[in-house]
């Protein structure tokens, strides 16, 4: 009797996360199929699959749009983004974790307040700092912004990790003579790998998706990013659905792809800090 | 970083010193030029008036008293905030109530679990940007993917973005599908930190689901509770880019979907219609939202602790 009601029940748990599996993949779904699909086809038969699989639509974000250089201008910020966050918070988080200093301890604490700091508040400022610098409108003025907004929680979990490593790896490379720099290099960031593909991703998701800072702070249609871009995209192609499904299909992908190879990682990089 | 001959020998202090500054220093120069000035800035600019990027004079609370209290601006400041409120509780009880039930479903691990929270969380990695239009596209009154499903079953057509009544729901609804799987698995990691002794315990007690769910488990994730509660809270009074793309920099139609952010940026940077754009006031409520939410996250953040020790 008892087995029949575990039956039951698992069999409704099994319902509810399959209708939410449906509505979670149904619309990507959809996406992705109108892609293929001319206006006409989606009009009439939303539901159907496409008479046959075109590029008619590919080809002309290809050829029609500037799609392309959108994408390597995201590639190329987040890169450059994410390599500068890793490198100075790596850094940063060597200095706290393995060396004894005055003011290691307020220097934690500086930096552990900047994950408070809702950076986009202060856009207003920013800008005008920006202006004065003559980096608005421009790559790295919009890179200087991500890696601010990602050394705190990136020195946090760096300086966590770093602590862990045993001291008597460094003291005896110290005995051997080695130098600080090459203790650093050649012992202990190899063994912070798993730290660092974390903050990685941490950092690199919410940068290759951001909106509002390009929004902000860049004008040029050359220098826009993917999300920026689509915008403009929608703008020009408001009645062309097939070619609309086409852009955001081809937007959503390379993110889509990394994230169904490295799930664990992805969701952990983005719910560290929410889940101890 | 090209300092591969450089010897920090231990003899010399001063060189550990230098070794240790140079460590520190990029990362506290990107830090002190590119958020901490920018914030105490944003503080002082609240209180001045504004010629383009220039500020011309100290006006005391002026940009204050001018959106809390002087028509129209007022009437935006109130009208957004409503909705960010709104948002607030709409989405504490249909995201986080169905992240739960879903985190409860996955806690069972049944076969097929871990694609489940794959699947959930597929969303959370797309761009606001493209999950907003995306719901757009389907959400068009004629075309869009909803009615035309609607119509199989005989339901006419509903403009769900263009009707007062249901826009605010409809960029809501998108923004649950975009982060739903976001507090399902910090839940989920909650749930599973609670130790199996403590549900078998319950189970040979004769506890069954729900008991299990109200009693056990949902105390002892509270720690989880708190981070998405106050996690929701931010992002309910930080939100923008939904509407944004789903609605416009006016909160159409009529400001039905206006919230603090797009009413923010509109004063900051100028609204495509009426170009207008104000520095000062635009910092002011800039100011308004960061006392909101830091006042709001600490106040709630001792309460919900408090809640933690009770249950």
């Amino acid at each position: 009797m008892k087995e029949r009601g575990e039956l039951f029940k698992n069999g409704a748990i099994q319902l509810l996360l399959a209708l939410n599996a449906v509505i979670m993949v149904y619309p990507l779904f959809v996406m992705v199929i109108s892609s293929f699909k001319t206006n006409a086809e989606i009009f009439s038969s939303p539901f159907a699959l496409p008479a046959s699989f075109s590029l008619t639509n590919a080809e002309r974000v290809w050829n029609e749009t500037n799609f392309v250089r959108y994408l390597a201008n995201s590639v190329g910020i987040t890169t450059a983004a994410v390599a500068l966050i890793l490198l100075f918070s790596t850094m940063a988080a060597y200095a706290l974790a393995r060396y004894r200093f005055k003011l290691s301890a307020l220097v934690l604490v500086f930096f552990l307040s900047g994950m408070t700091v809702p950076l986009k508040l202060a856009i207003i400022p920013l800008f005008i700092q920006l202006d004065s610098l003559g980096l608005v409108d421009s790559y790295l003025g919009l890179v200087l912004v991500y890696v601010a907004m990602g050394i705190p929680s990136a020195v946090f979990i760096m300086t966590g990790f770093l602590r862990t490593l045993p001291r008597e790896l460094e003291e005896s490379a110290r005995m051997d003579g080695a130098s600080e720099l090459r203790i650093m290099r050649s012992i202990m960031l190899p063994l912070a790998r798993p730290a660092l593909v974390i903050v990685a991703i941490q950092n690199a998701v919410p940068i290759w998706n951001d909106f509002f800072f390009p929004l902000v702070l860049i004008t040029s249609d050359n220098l826009k990013t993917l999300p920026q871009g689509l915008t403009v995209f929608v703008g020009e192609f408001t009645t062309d659905w097939g070619v609309l499904f086409t852009g955001l299909t081809l937007a959503a992908l390379p993110i889509t792809l990394l994230y169904v190879v490295l799930s664990k990682q992805f969701i952990s990089g983005i719910t560290q800090g929410a889940v101890k | 970083m090209k300092s591969g001959r450089r010897r920090t020998a231990r003899p010399f202090p001063w060189r550990r010193s230098l070794w240790i500054a140079f460590l520190l220093a990029p990362a506290l120069v990107v830090m002190m030029l590119f958020v901490l000035w920018p914030l105490l800035s944003a503080f002082r600019f609240a209180f001045y008036e504004f010629n383009g990027l220039r500020p011309t004079g100290f006006i005391g609370l002026e940009n204050f008293r001018q959106v809390l209290f002087e028509k129209p601006f007022s009437d935006w400041t109130y009208n957004a905030l409503k909705h960010n409120v709104i948002a607030f509780f709409a989405l504490m009880v249909f995201e986080n109530g169905t992240a739960f039930l879903i985190a409860f479903a996955l806690l069972k691990a049944l076969p097929g679990h871990r694609v489940h929270q794959v699947i959930v969380f597929l969303p959370v990695v797309l761009s606001a940007v493209i999950v907003g239009f995306l719901w757009k596209l389907f959400l068009h009154p004629l075309f869009g993917l909803v009615n035309q499903a609607l119509a199989l079953v005989g339901i006419g057509a509903i403009p769900w973005l263009g009707n007062e009544s249901t826009a605010l729901g409809s960029v809501l609804f998108a923004n649950i599908w975009h982060w739903l799987g976001f507090p399902t698995l910090v839940l989920l990691a909650g749930m599973q930190r609670i130790s199996k002794d403590v549900i078998e315990a319950a189970r040979l007690d004769g506890a069954g689901d729900y008991v299990l769910m109200t009693k056990i488990v949902w105390p002892l994730i509270a720690p989880s509770v708190t981070i998405v509660t106050i996690l929701t809270f931010i992002g309910s009074f930080n939100w923008f880019e939904i509407p944004y793309v789903m609605a416009g920099l006016t909160g159409s139609p009529g400001g039905a979907t206006d919230v603090l952010g797009l009413y923010f940026y509109r004063t900051a940077f100028g609204s495509t219609t009426s170009g207008i754009q104000d520095f000062g006031q635009g910092s002011a409520l800039a100011v308004m939202m960061f006392i909101i939410v830091a006042g709001v996250t600490a106040i709630a953040l001792r309460y919900l602790r408090r809640r933690e020790i009770e249950l």
